[in-house]
Protein backbone atom coordinates (compact mmCIF):
# COMPACT_ATOMS: atom_id res chain seq x y z
CA UNK A 1 0.00 0.00 0.00
CA UNK A 2 1.11 3.69 -0.98
CA UNK A 3 0.13 6.60 -2.48
CA UNK A 4 -0.63 9.66 -0.66
CA UNK A 5 -3.42 9.99 2.06
CA UNK A 6 -6.38 11.39 -0.27
CA UNK A 7 -5.09 8.57 -2.52
CA UNK A 8 -5.95 6.00 0.00
CA UNK A 9 -8.92 7.67 1.37
CA UNK A 10 -10.28 7.52 -2.22
CA UNK A 11 -9.44 4.31 -2.36
CA UNK A 12 -11.15 2.95 0.55
CA UNK A 13 -14.32 5.54 -0.37
CA UNK A 14 -14.04 3.26 -3.88
CA UNK A 15 -13.81 -0.41 -2.22
CA UNK A 16 -16.55 0.92 0.06
CA UNK A 17 -19.12 1.86 -3.22
CA UNK A 18 -17.96 -1.57 -4.78
CA UNK A 19 -18.94 -3.65 -1.58
CA UNK A 20 -21.94 -1.71 -1.49
CA UNK A 21 -22.78 -2.75 -5.15
CA UNK A 22 -21.72 -6.08 -4.26
CA UNK A 23 -24.00 -6.62 -1.86
CA UNK A 24 -27.05 -5.09 -3.36
CA UNK A 25 -26.55 -7.75 -6.40
CA UNK A 26 -25.89 -10.59 -3.45
CA UNK A 27 -29.45 -9.75 -2.24
CA UNK A 28 -31.04 -9.43 -5.41
CA UNK A 29 -29.85 -12.88 -6.12
CA UNK A 30 -30.51 -14.25 -3.20
CA UNK A 31 -34.30 -13.35 -3.30
CA UNK A 32 -34.62 -14.94 -7.04
CA UNK A 33 -32.91 -17.93 -6.01
CA UNK A 34 -35.54 -18.28 -2.86
CA UNK A 35 -38.33 -16.86 -5.74
CA UNK A 36 -36.97 -19.96 -7.65
CA UNK A 37 -37.13 -22.47 -5.41
CA UNK A 38 -40.32 -21.53 -3.56
CA UNK A 39 -42.53 -21.14 -6.86
CA UNK A 40 -43.28 -24.06 -8.07
CA UNK A 41 -43.76 -25.64 -4.41
CA UNK A 42 -46.10 -22.52 -3.76
CA UNK A 43 -48.01 -22.55 -7.31
CA UNK A 44 -49.22 -26.31 -6.74
CA UNK A 45 -50.24 -25.55 -3.11
CA UNK A 46 -52.47 -22.80 -4.58
CA UNK A 47 -53.54 -24.67 -7.25
CA UNK A 48 -54.83 -27.18 -5.02
CA UNK A 49 -57.09 -24.67 -3.44
CA UNK A 50 -58.72 -22.96 -6.69
CA UNK A 51 -61.93 -24.45 -8.43
CA UNK A 52 -61.27 -25.47 -11.68
CA UNK A 53 -63.37 -22.18 -13.23
CA UNK A 54 -60.30 -20.27 -11.47
CA UNK A 55 -57.18 -22.54 -11.88
CA UNK A 56 -55.95 -20.79 -15.49
CA UNK A 57 -56.58 -17.34 -13.96
CA UNK A 58 -52.82 -15.92 -13.28
CA UNK A 59 -54.22 -14.75 -9.91
CA UNK A 60 -53.46 -15.14 -6.79
CA UNK A 61 -56.73 -13.95 -5.59
CA UNK A 62 -59.50 -16.51 -5.65
CA UNK A 63 -62.27 -17.80 -3.63
CA UNK A 64 -60.36 -21.06 -1.94
CA UNK A 65 -62.28 -24.28 -1.68
CA UNK A 66 -61.36 -27.36 -0.05
CA UNK A 67 -63.62 -29.54 -2.46
CA UNK A 68 -60.40 -30.61 -4.06
CA UNK A 69 -59.09 -32.81 -1.34
CA UNK A 70 -62.85 -34.27 -0.45
CA UNK A 71 -62.75 -35.00 -3.78
CA UNK A 72 -59.36 -36.82 -3.86
CA UNK A 73 -60.48 -39.06 -1.20
CA UNK A 74 -64.07 -39.94 -2.65
CA UNK A 75 -64.87 -42.44 -5.22
CA UNK A 76 -63.29 -43.03 -7.57
CA UNK A 77 -60.11 -41.69 -6.96
CA UNK A 78 -60.20 -43.35 -3.33
CA UNK A 79 -56.55 -41.69 -3.02
CA UNK A 80 -56.89 -42.93 0.84
CA UNK A 81 -55.80 -46.62 -0.21
CA UNK A 82 -53.08 -45.42 -2.42
CA UNK A 83 -51.88 -43.14 0.62
CA UNK A 84 -52.24 -46.30 2.83
CA UNK A 85 -50.26 -48.14 0.51
CA UNK A 86 -47.24 -45.71 0.63
CA UNK A 87 -46.81 -45.63 4.06
CA UNK A 88 -47.23 -49.84 4.26
CA UNK A 89 -44.35 -50.24 1.44
CA UNK A 90 -42.27 -47.00 2.68
CA UNK A 91 -42.35 -48.60 6.39
CA UNK A 92 -41.76 -51.61 6.02
CA UNK A 93 -39.43 -51.59 3.74
CA UNK A 94 -37.39 -49.53 6.17
CA UNK A 95 -38.13 -51.63 9.23
CA UNK A 96 -36.56 -54.18 7.11
CA UNK A 97 -33.24 -52.91 5.94
CA UNK A 98 -32.52 -50.57 8.81
CA UNK A 99 -31.64 -53.27 11.18
CA UNK A 100 -30.09 -55.28 8.41
CA UNK A 101 -27.94 -52.33 7.62
CA UNK A 102 -26.44 -51.44 10.79
CA UNK A 103 -25.58 -54.61 11.85
CA UNK A 104 -23.83 -54.70 8.24
CA UNK A 105 -22.11 -51.14 8.75
CA UNK A 106 -21.04 -52.08 12.20
CA UNK A 107 -19.20 -55.55 10.69
CA UNK A 108 -17.41 -52.90 8.00
CA UNK A 109 -16.90 -50.32 10.65
CA UNK A 110 -15.01 -52.41 13.60
CA UNK A 111 -13.73 -55.53 12.28
CA UNK A 112 -10.85 -56.73 9.99
CA UNK A 113 -12.04 -59.31 6.86
CA UNK A 114 -11.18 -60.94 4.54
CA UNK A 115 -12.62 -59.46 0.98
CA UNK A 116 -13.83 -56.58 3.05
CA UNK A 117 -12.83 -54.00 0.18
CA UNK A 118 -14.16 -55.31 -2.61
CA UNK A 119 -17.42 -56.53 -0.21
CA UNK A 120 -17.91 -52.60 -0.04
CA UNK A 121 -16.88 -51.64 -3.49
CA UNK A 122 -19.44 -54.02 -4.46
CA UNK A 123 -22.65 -52.54 -2.25
CA UNK A 124 -21.68 -49.34 -3.37
CA UNK A 125 -21.36 -49.94 -7.01
CA UNK A 126 -24.71 -51.47 -6.79
CA UNK A 127 -25.97 -47.90 -5.73
CA UNK A 128 -25.11 -46.83 -9.35
CA UNK A 129 -27.29 -49.29 -10.96
CA UNK A 130 -29.86 -48.32 -13.21
CA UNK A 131 -33.76 -49.35 -11.62
CA UNK A 132 -34.46 -50.41 -15.00
CA UNK A 133 -32.08 -53.41 -15.30
CA UNK A 134 -33.19 -54.97 -12.13
CA UNK A 135 -37.02 -54.32 -12.52
CA UNK A 136 -37.09 -56.64 -15.71
CA UNK A 137 -36.17 -60.05 -13.88
CA UNK A 138 -38.48 -59.26 -10.92
CA UNK A 139 -40.88 -58.31 -12.97
CA UNK A 140 -41.13 -61.72 -14.59
CA UNK A 141 -40.52 -63.45 -11.63
CA UNK A 142 -43.34 -61.61 -9.90
CA UNK A 143 -45.81 -62.14 -12.60
CA UNK A 144 -44.72 -66.58 -12.29
CA UNK A 145 -45.71 -65.70 -8.93
CA UNK A 146 -48.70 -64.09 -9.24
CA UNK A 147 -46.99 -61.32 -6.80
CA UNK A 148 -47.80 -58.36 -9.44
CA UNK A 149 -49.71 -55.52 -7.56
CA UNK A 150 -48.72 -56.31 -4.32
CA UNK A 151 -47.12 -54.69 -1.27
CA UNK A 152 -44.55 -57.77 -0.88
CA UNK A 153 -43.31 -56.98 -4.65
CA UNK A 154 -42.74 -53.71 -3.97
CA UNK A 155 -40.96 -53.96 -0.62
CA UNK A 156 -38.50 -56.48 -2.26
CA UNK A 157 -37.31 -54.62 -5.25
CA UNK A 158 -37.70 -50.58 -2.58
CA UNK A 159 -35.15 -53.13 -0.53
CA UNK A 160 -32.81 -53.18 -3.90
CA UNK A 161 -32.31 -49.31 -3.47
CA UNK A 162 -32.29 -48.38 0.26
CA UNK A 163 -30.47 -51.36 2.12
CA UNK A 164 -26.87 -50.91 0.43
CA UNK A 165 -27.12 -47.26 0.25
CA UNK A 166 -28.10 -47.26 4.41
CA UNK A 167 -25.02 -49.61 4.92
CA UNK A 168 -23.10 -46.88 3.22
CA UNK A 169 -24.61 -43.89 5.14
CA UNK A 170 -24.39 -45.81 8.77
CA UNK A 171 -21.07 -46.75 8.18
CA UNK A 172 -20.14 -43.01 7.71
CA UNK A 173 -21.51 -42.27 10.92
CA UNK A 174 -19.82 -45.64 12.94
CA UNK A 175 -16.42 -44.13 11.64
CA UNK A 176 -16.91 -41.00 13.09
CA UNK A 177 -17.53 -42.91 17.01
CA UNK A 178 -14.67 -43.57 18.50
CA UNK A 179 -15.00 -47.29 20.00
CA UNK A 180 -12.90 -46.93 23.61
CA UNK A 181 -15.80 -47.46 25.67
CA UNK A 182 -16.74 -50.90 23.56
CA UNK A 183 -13.51 -51.80 24.13
CA UNK A 184 -13.76 -51.33 27.91
CA UNK A 185 -16.89 -53.36 27.92
CA UNK A 186 -15.63 -56.08 26.04
CA UNK A 187 -12.66 -56.50 28.46
CA UNK A 188 -15.11 -56.42 31.46
CA UNK A 189 -16.64 -59.30 29.75
CA UNK A 190 -19.81 -58.27 28.40
CA UNK A 191 -20.32 -59.84 24.70
CA UNK A 192 -20.26 -58.45 21.83
CA UNK A 193 -24.20 -58.70 20.93
CA UNK A 194 -24.83 -56.62 24.36
CA UNK A 195 -21.87 -54.15 23.39
CA UNK A 196 -24.15 -52.87 19.64
CA UNK A 197 -27.28 -52.99 21.75
CA UNK A 198 -26.18 -51.31 25.19
CA UNK A 199 -23.67 -48.74 23.77
CA UNK A 200 -23.30 -48.47 19.75
CA UNK A 201 -26.35 -47.93 19.49
CA UNK A 202 -28.08 -45.33 21.90
CA UNK A 203 -24.68 -43.65 20.54
CA UNK A 204 -25.66 -43.72 16.96
CA UNK A 205 -29.41 -43.42 17.41
CA UNK A 206 -29.28 -39.73 15.43
CA UNK A 207 -27.42 -41.18 12.54
CA UNK A 208 -29.47 -44.20 12.56
CA UNK A 209 -32.57 -42.00 12.71
CA UNK A 210 -31.16 -39.75 9.70
CA UNK A 211 -30.87 -42.77 7.76
CA UNK A 212 -34.26 -44.14 8.34
CA UNK A 213 -35.78 -41.09 7.02
CA UNK A 214 -33.64 -40.54 4.04
CA UNK A 215 -34.57 -44.36 2.85
CA UNK A 216 -37.98 -43.50 4.20
CA UNK A 217 -38.26 -40.43 1.16
CA UNK A 218 -36.19 -42.52 -1.24
CA UNK A 219 -38.88 -45.03 -1.27
CA UNK A 220 -41.81 -42.75 -0.80
CA UNK A 221 -41.26 -41.25 -3.78
CA UNK A 222 -39.90 -44.08 -5.91
CA UNK A 223 -42.12 -44.21 -9.18
CA UNK A 224 -40.26 -46.33 -11.88
CA UNK A 225 -41.19 -49.44 -9.65
CA UNK A 226 -44.58 -48.92 -8.84
CA UNK A 227 -45.13 -47.72 -12.28
CA UNK A 228 -44.19 -50.82 -13.85
CA UNK A 229 -44.83 -53.67 -10.60
CA UNK A 230 -48.38 -52.17 -9.70
CA UNK A 231 -51.88 -52.02 -11.02
CA UNK A 232 -54.52 -51.51 -8.74
CA UNK A 233 -54.59 -52.59 -5.89
CA UNK A 234 -50.91 -52.06 -4.56
CA UNK A 235 -50.47 -48.03 -6.33
CA UNK A 236 -48.21 -45.94 -4.34
CA UNK A 237 -48.87 -41.51 -4.44
CA UNK A 238 -46.47 -40.83 -6.69
CA UNK A 239 -48.33 -43.27 -9.65
CA UNK A 240 -51.58 -42.53 -7.66
CA UNK A 241 -50.99 -39.14 -9.32
CA UNK A 242 -50.64 -39.84 -12.84
CA UNK A 243 -54.21 -41.25 -12.95
CA UNK A 244 -55.62 -37.86 -12.44
CA UNK A 245 -54.28 -37.10 -15.99
CA UNK A 246 -57.42 -38.95 -17.73
CA UNK A 247 -58.85 -38.88 -21.13
CA UNK A 248 -61.35 -35.78 -20.47
CA UNK A 249 -57.39 -33.80 -19.89
CA UNK A 250 -55.36 -33.38 -16.79
CA UNK A 251 -57.37 -32.57 -13.80
CA UNK A 252 -54.62 -29.89 -12.26
CA UNK A 253 -56.43 -28.80 -9.36
CA UNK A 254 -56.68 -32.64 -8.47
CA UNK A 255 -52.95 -33.44 -9.11
CA UNK A 256 -52.27 -30.44 -7.12
CA UNK A 257 -53.94 -31.62 -4.10
CA UNK A 258 -52.31 -34.96 -3.94
CA UNK A 259 -49.41 -33.70 -5.33
CA UNK A 260 -49.54 -31.68 -1.46
CA UNK A 261 -50.70 -34.42 0.23
CA UNK A 262 -47.47 -36.60 -1.23
CA UNK A 263 -45.17 -33.92 -0.29
CA UNK A 264 -45.79 -32.06 3.15
CA UNK A 265 -44.72 -35.20 5.23
CA UNK A 266 -41.27 -35.52 3.09
CA UNK A 267 -40.97 -31.68 3.72
CA UNK A 268 -41.47 -31.90 7.49
CA UNK A 269 -39.07 -34.71 7.50
CA UNK A 270 -36.46 -34.01 5.30
CA UNK A 271 -36.30 -30.04 7.34
CA UNK A 272 -35.92 -31.88 10.39
CA UNK A 273 -32.80 -33.81 9.07
CA UNK A 274 -31.38 -31.23 6.85
CA UNK A 275 -27.94 -31.04 9.09
CA UNK A 276 -27.27 -34.36 8.62
CA UNK A 277 -28.59 -35.19 5.15
CA UNK A 278 -25.70 -34.00 3.27
CA UNK A 279 -22.98 -35.99 4.68
CA UNK A 280 -24.23 -38.94 4.12
CA UNK A 281 -25.34 -38.54 0.55
CA UNK A 282 -21.21 -38.63 -0.32
CA UNK A 283 -20.74 -40.74 2.83
CA UNK A 284 -19.06 -38.64 4.61
CA UNK A 285 -16.24 -37.53 1.88
CA UNK A 286 -17.29 -33.83 1.80
CA UNK A 287 -18.23 -33.34 5.47
CA UNK B 1 -20.62 -65.67 19.89
CA UNK B 2 -16.70 -65.38 19.05
CA UNK B 3 -15.93 -62.09 17.23
CA UNK B 4 -14.21 -64.04 13.98
CA UNK B 5 -17.42 -65.68 13.28
CA UNK B 6 -19.98 -62.79 14.26
CA UNK B 7 -18.36 -59.93 11.89
CA UNK B 8 -19.86 -62.48 9.04
CA UNK B 9 -22.71 -63.15 10.52
CA UNK B 10 -23.29 -59.63 11.32
CA UNK B 11 -23.01 -59.01 7.01
CA UNK B 12 -24.92 -61.82 6.30
CA UNK B 13 -28.98 -59.99 6.70
CA UNK B 14 -27.44 -57.37 4.29
CA UNK B 15 -25.61 -59.13 2.05
CA UNK B 16 -28.85 -61.40 1.48
CA UNK B 17 -30.86 -58.81 0.75
CA UNK B 18 -28.52 -56.71 -1.60
CA UNK B 19 -27.72 -60.46 -3.12
CA UNK B 20 -31.45 -61.34 -3.93
CA UNK B 21 -32.42 -57.36 -4.76
CA UNK B 22 -29.70 -56.78 -6.65
CA UNK B 23 -27.07 -59.54 -7.32
CA UNK B 24 -29.57 -62.17 -8.64
CA UNK B 25 -31.88 -59.39 -11.11
CA UNK B 26 -28.22 -58.06 -12.57
CA UNK B 27 -27.33 -62.16 -13.30
CA UNK B 28 -30.47 -63.28 -15.01
CA UNK B 29 -30.99 -59.76 -17.11
CA UNK B 30 -27.62 -60.10 -18.51
CA UNK B 31 -28.27 -63.50 -19.07
CA UNK B 32 -31.55 -62.42 -20.77
CA UNK B 33 -29.88 -59.93 -22.93
CA UNK B 34 -27.89 -63.08 -24.67
CA UNK B 35 -31.58 -64.69 -25.93
CA UNK B 36 -34.64 -63.86 -27.87
CA UNK B 37 -37.38 -63.33 -25.65
CA UNK B 38 -40.59 -61.58 -26.93
CA UNK B 39 -43.53 -61.92 -24.11
CA UNK B 40 -46.04 -61.91 -26.35
CA UNK B 41 -45.25 -64.79 -28.35
CA UNK B 42 -43.52 -66.98 -25.66
CA UNK B 43 -43.62 -67.08 -22.01
CA UNK B 44 -40.28 -68.72 -21.98
CA UNK B 45 -36.91 -67.58 -22.66
CA UNK B 46 -35.97 -68.45 -25.98
CA UNK B 47 -32.50 -69.71 -27.96
CA UNK B 48 -29.28 -67.72 -27.45
CA UNK B 49 -28.40 -65.46 -30.21
CA UNK B 50 -24.83 -64.35 -28.74
CA UNK B 51 -24.31 -60.85 -28.98
CA UNK B 52 -26.83 -60.36 -31.38
CA UNK B 53 -29.14 -57.98 -29.00
CA UNK B 54 -25.71 -55.55 -28.45
CA UNK B 55 -24.84 -55.20 -32.38
CA UNK B 56 -28.42 -54.40 -33.45
CA UNK B 57 -28.31 -51.68 -31.11
CA UNK B 58 -24.93 -50.23 -31.95
CA UNK B 59 -25.61 -50.81 -35.75
CA UNK B 60 -29.28 -51.30 -37.13
CA UNK B 61 -31.72 -49.16 -34.36
CA UNK B 62 -32.77 -45.48 -34.76
CA UNK B 63 -34.81 -45.87 -31.50
CA UNK B 64 -31.53 -46.51 -29.83
CA UNK B 65 -29.15 -44.17 -30.88
CA UNK B 66 -31.64 -41.67 -30.84
CA UNK B 67 -32.20 -42.38 -27.03
CA UNK B 68 -28.56 -42.51 -26.51
CA UNK B 69 -27.97 -38.87 -28.25
CA UNK B 70 -31.04 -37.64 -26.15
CA UNK B 71 -28.95 -38.70 -22.72
CA UNK B 72 -25.80 -37.40 -23.69
CA UNK B 73 -27.83 -34.04 -24.60
CA UNK B 74 -29.65 -34.12 -21.14
CA UNK B 75 -26.01 -34.74 -19.55
CA UNK B 76 -24.67 -32.22 -21.49
CA UNK B 77 -26.96 -29.39 -20.48
CA UNK B 78 -27.99 -30.98 -17.11
CA UNK B 79 -24.64 -31.48 -15.26
CA UNK B 80 -22.74 -27.96 -15.80
CA UNK B 81 -26.24 -26.62 -15.37
CA UNK B 82 -26.43 -28.11 -11.91
CA UNK B 83 -23.05 -27.77 -10.96
CA UNK B 84 -22.33 -24.18 -11.85
CA UNK B 85 -25.39 -23.31 -10.11
CA UNK B 86 -25.08 -24.81 -6.73
CA UNK B 87 -21.38 -23.70 -6.81
CA UNK B 88 -22.35 -20.13 -6.93
CA UNK B 89 -25.64 -20.63 -4.84
CA UNK B 90 -22.95 -22.20 -2.15
CA UNK B 91 -20.45 -19.32 -2.72
CA UNK B 92 -23.32 -16.97 -2.15
CA UNK B 93 -24.61 -18.49 0.85
CA UNK B 94 -21.12 -18.91 2.65
CA UNK B 95 -21.32 -15.59 4.31
CA UNK B 96 -23.86 -15.85 7.38
CA UNK B 97 -27.41 -13.17 7.24
CA UNK B 98 -31.01 -13.42 7.53
CA UNK B 99 -31.16 -14.05 3.57
CA UNK B 100 -28.34 -16.67 3.83
CA UNK B 101 -29.96 -18.32 6.96
CA UNK B 102 -33.10 -18.00 5.06
CA UNK B 103 -32.34 -19.62 1.92
CA UNK B 104 -29.95 -22.52 3.51
CA UNK B 105 -33.56 -23.69 5.33
CA UNK B 106 -35.49 -23.87 1.74
CA UNK B 107 -32.22 -25.91 -0.07
CA UNK B 108 -33.93 -29.15 1.11
CA UNK B 109 -37.65 -28.89 0.07
CA UNK B 110 -36.81 -29.64 -4.10
CA UNK B 111 -35.25 -32.68 -2.91
CA UNK B 112 -38.01 -34.18 -1.04
CA UNK B 113 -40.58 -33.64 -3.70
CA UNK B 114 -40.88 -36.65 -5.99
CA UNK B 115 -39.46 -36.10 -9.33
CA UNK B 116 -42.70 -37.69 -10.76
CA UNK B 117 -44.65 -34.92 -9.69
CA UNK B 118 -41.90 -32.26 -10.01
CA UNK B 119 -42.39 -33.53 -13.97
CA UNK B 120 -46.29 -33.23 -13.52
CA UNK B 121 -45.99 -29.96 -12.08
CA UNK B 122 -43.45 -28.19 -14.32
CA UNK B 123 -46.18 -29.60 -17.60
CA UNK B 124 -48.57 -27.53 -15.49
CA UNK B 125 -46.96 -24.27 -14.82
CA UNK B 126 -45.33 -24.89 -19.02
CA UNK B 127 -48.99 -25.40 -20.16
CA UNK B 128 -49.21 -24.04 -23.99
CA UNK B 129 -52.22 -21.64 -23.40
CA UNK B 130 -52.60 -21.21 -19.65
CA UNK B 131 -49.44 -22.29 -17.78
CA UNK B 132 -47.59 -19.91 -15.18
CA UNK B 133 -44.26 -20.21 -16.54
CA UNK B 134 -45.00 -20.13 -20.71
CA UNK B 135 -47.10 -16.87 -20.00
CA UNK B 136 -43.57 -15.65 -17.76
CA UNK B 137 -41.47 -16.75 -20.34
CA UNK B 138 -43.17 -15.34 -23.36
CA UNK B 139 -43.37 -11.68 -21.32
CA UNK B 140 -39.71 -11.97 -20.24
CA UNK B 141 -38.87 -13.25 -24.21
CA UNK B 142 -41.24 -11.47 -26.27
CA UNK B 143 -39.87 -14.01 -29.38
CA UNK B 144 -41.11 -17.23 -27.34
CA UNK B 145 -44.71 -16.01 -26.77
CA UNK B 146 -45.87 -18.24 -29.56
CA UNK B 147 -43.81 -21.12 -29.22
CA UNK B 148 -44.92 -24.01 -27.67
CA UNK B 149 -42.07 -25.18 -25.55
CA UNK B 150 -43.44 -28.80 -24.88
CA UNK B 151 -44.72 -29.26 -28.47
CA UNK B 152 -40.82 -28.07 -29.52
CA UNK B 153 -38.29 -30.80 -29.84
CA UNK B 154 -35.68 -28.35 -28.24
CA UNK B 155 -37.94 -26.56 -26.03
CA UNK B 156 -39.11 -30.12 -24.60
CA UNK B 157 -35.49 -31.27 -23.48
CA UNK B 158 -34.91 -27.91 -22.01
CA UNK B 159 -38.17 -27.65 -19.70
CA UNK B 160 -36.81 -31.47 -18.86
CA UNK B 161 -33.40 -30.28 -17.93
CA UNK B 162 -34.72 -27.10 -15.99
CA UNK B 163 -37.09 -29.42 -14.08
CA UNK B 164 -34.18 -31.77 -13.32
CA UNK B 165 -32.13 -29.10 -12.13
CA UNK B 166 -34.81 -27.33 -9.78
CA UNK B 167 -34.68 -30.55 -8.09
CA UNK B 168 -30.86 -31.17 -7.50
CA UNK B 169 -29.24 -27.85 -7.84
CA UNK B 170 -30.40 -26.37 -4.27
CA UNK B 171 -29.50 -30.36 -3.40
CA UNK B 172 -25.71 -29.99 -4.71
CA UNK B 173 -25.52 -26.61 -3.23
CA UNK B 174 -25.35 -28.07 0.35
CA UNK B 175 -23.34 -30.90 -0.82
CA UNK B 176 -20.87 -28.17 -1.78
CA UNK B 177 -21.46 -26.10 1.46
CA UNK B 178 -20.35 -28.81 3.24
CA UNK B 179 -17.34 -28.87 1.04
CA UNK B 180 -16.51 -25.35 1.83
CA UNK B 181 -17.09 -25.68 5.57
CA UNK B 182 -14.41 -28.04 5.39
CA UNK B 183 -11.99 -26.08 3.79
CA UNK B 184 -8.93 -24.14 6.61
CA UNK B 185 -9.11 -21.01 6.54
CA UNK B 186 -5.61 -19.95 6.82
CA UNK B 187 -4.96 -20.21 2.89
CA UNK B 188 -7.69 -17.48 1.72
CA UNK B 189 -6.34 -15.60 4.43
CA UNK B 190 -2.87 -15.62 3.74
CA UNK B 191 -3.87 -14.95 -0.02
CA UNK B 192 -5.52 -11.70 0.86
CA UNK B 193 -3.14 -10.53 3.02
CA UNK B 194 -0.83 -10.85 0.07
CA UNK B 195 -3.39 -8.18 -1.66
CA UNK B 196 -5.03 -10.75 -3.90
CA UNK B 197 -8.98 -9.70 -4.66
CA UNK B 198 -11.52 -11.54 -3.90
CA UNK B 199 -11.64 -12.52 -7.42
CA UNK B 200 -8.35 -13.70 -7.57
CA UNK B 201 -9.09 -15.67 -4.04
CA UNK B 202 -11.56 -17.54 -5.34
CA UNK B 203 -10.35 -18.50 -8.67
CA UNK B 204 -6.64 -19.68 -7.28
CA UNK B 205 -7.42 -20.17 -3.61
CA UNK B 206 -11.00 -21.69 -3.17
CA UNK B 207 -11.94 -23.33 -6.32
CA UNK B 208 -8.95 -25.68 -7.07
CA UNK B 209 -9.45 -26.72 -3.32
CA UNK B 210 -12.79 -27.60 -4.58
CA UNK B 211 -12.53 -29.42 -6.88
CA UNK B 212 -12.56 -32.78 -5.39
CA UNK B 213 -15.72 -31.88 -3.97
CA UNK B 214 -17.45 -30.45 -7.18
CA UNK B 215 -15.63 -33.75 -8.93
CA UNK B 216 -17.89 -35.77 -6.52
CA UNK B 217 -21.05 -33.50 -7.17
CA UNK B 218 -20.29 -33.84 -11.20
CA UNK B 219 -20.52 -37.64 -11.19
CA UNK B 220 -23.28 -37.77 -8.91
CA UNK B 221 -25.64 -35.81 -11.17
CA UNK B 222 -24.12 -37.45 -14.12
CA UNK B 223 -25.30 -40.87 -12.59
CA UNK B 224 -28.50 -39.39 -12.38
CA UNK B 225 -28.93 -37.89 -15.18
CA UNK B 226 -27.90 -40.77 -17.45
CA UNK B 227 -30.82 -42.37 -15.48
CA UNK B 228 -33.34 -39.92 -15.65
CA UNK B 229 -36.54 -41.62 -16.08
CA UNK B 230 -39.25 -39.96 -14.40
CA UNK B 231 -39.80 -36.87 -15.13
CA UNK B 232 -39.53 -38.11 -18.78
CA UNK B 233 -42.56 -40.00 -18.32
CA UNK B 234 -44.32 -37.02 -16.15
CA UNK B 235 -43.41 -34.53 -18.06
CA UNK B 236 -43.14 -35.44 -21.83
CA UNK B 237 -43.74 -38.72 -22.21
CA UNK B 238 -40.61 -38.76 -24.60
CA UNK B 239 -42.15 -36.56 -26.81
CA UNK B 240 -42.45 -34.67 -28.91
CA UNK B 241 -41.73 -37.35 -31.29
CA UNK B 242 -39.19 -39.02 -29.66
CA UNK B 243 -36.80 -36.13 -28.93
CA UNK B 244 -36.61 -36.52 -25.04
CA UNK B 245 -36.74 -39.88 -25.40
CA UNK B 246 -33.87 -40.99 -22.93
CA UNK B 247 -32.10 -44.48 -22.44
CA UNK B 248 -33.71 -45.27 -19.07
CA UNK B 249 -37.37 -44.55 -20.84
CA UNK B 250 -36.32 -46.63 -23.92
CA UNK B 251 -35.70 -49.71 -21.81
CA UNK B 252 -39.08 -49.33 -20.26
CA UNK B 253 -40.93 -49.02 -24.03
CA UNK B 254 -38.86 -52.31 -25.44
CA UNK B 255 -39.75 -54.02 -21.82
CA UNK B 256 -43.19 -52.87 -21.44
CA UNK B 257 -44.91 -51.49 -24.97
CA UNK B 258 -42.78 -54.11 -27.04
CA UNK B 259 -42.42 -56.90 -24.48
CA UNK B 260 -38.89 -57.41 -26.58
CA UNK B 261 -37.13 -58.73 -22.84
CA UNK B 262 -34.23 -59.80 -24.74
CA UNK B 263 -33.53 -56.79 -26.60
CA UNK B 264 -34.50 -54.91 -23.64
CA UNK B 265 -32.19 -56.16 -21.14
CA UNK B 266 -29.19 -55.54 -23.86
CA UNK B 267 -30.08 -51.62 -23.90
CA UNK B 268 -30.32 -51.59 -19.82
CA UNK B 269 -27.30 -53.27 -19.68
CA UNK B 270 -24.97 -51.11 -21.90
CA UNK B 271 -26.74 -48.17 -19.65
CA UNK B 272 -25.20 -50.30 -16.53
CA UNK B 273 -22.48 -50.34 -18.01
CA UNK B 274 -21.59 -46.77 -18.40
CA UNK B 275 -22.91 -46.19 -14.83
CA UNK B 276 -20.71 -49.01 -13.49
CA UNK B 277 -17.79 -47.11 -15.15
CA UNK B 278 -18.74 -43.82 -13.40
CA UNK B 279 -19.27 -45.68 -10.37
CA UNK B 280 -15.58 -46.68 -10.51
CA UNK B 281 -14.19 -42.98 -10.78
CA UNK B 282 -16.84 -41.77 -7.86
CA UNK B 283 -15.18 -44.51 -5.87
CA UNK B 284 -11.19 -43.21 -6.69
CA UNK B 285 -12.78 -40.16 -5.16
CA UNK B 286 -14.67 -41.17 -2.12
CA UNK B 287 -12.63 -43.85 -1.11
CA UNK B 288 -9.64 -41.89 -1.46
CA UNK B 289 -7.55 -42.09 2.40
CA UNK B 290 -6.61 -37.98 2.97
CA UNK B 291 -3.42 -36.95 1.91
CA UNK B 292 -3.62 -39.64 -0.84
CA UNK B 293 -3.37 -38.08 -4.20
Amino acid sequence: MSGTLAQRAARAAGARRRRLVWRGVETALLLATLLIILFPILWMALTAFKRPVDLFDLTVFFTPTLDNFRTIFAHPWNIGATLLNSTIVALTTVVIAIPASTLAAYAFSRFEMRGKGLLFFAILATQFIPAVVVVLPFYLLFRDLGLLDTHVALIIVNLAIVTPFAVWMLKGFLDAVPNESEEAALVDGATRLRVIIDIVVPVIWPGVLVTTVFCFILTWNEFLFALILTRDDAVTLPVGITRFRTERGDLWELIAAAGILISIPMFLLASVIQRHFVGGMTGGAVK
Amino acid sequence: MHDRVLKYVLIIPAALIVVGTTIWPLGVSLITSFRDWRLARSLTPGGFVGAGHYVTAFTDDPDFSNALAVTARVVALDVPLTVLLALGLALLLRRAGVLQSVTRAVLILPFAVSPALVGISFRFMFNAETGVLSWAAGTAIPPLRDVVLLADPVGALVVLVLSDAWRWAPYMTLVILGGLAALPREPEEAARMDGATEFQVLRDVTIPALLPVLAIVAILKTVFALKMFDQVVTLTGGGPGQSTVTLAYLVYSIAFRWYDMGYASAVAWILTAMLVFLAFWYMRLVLRKPGQT
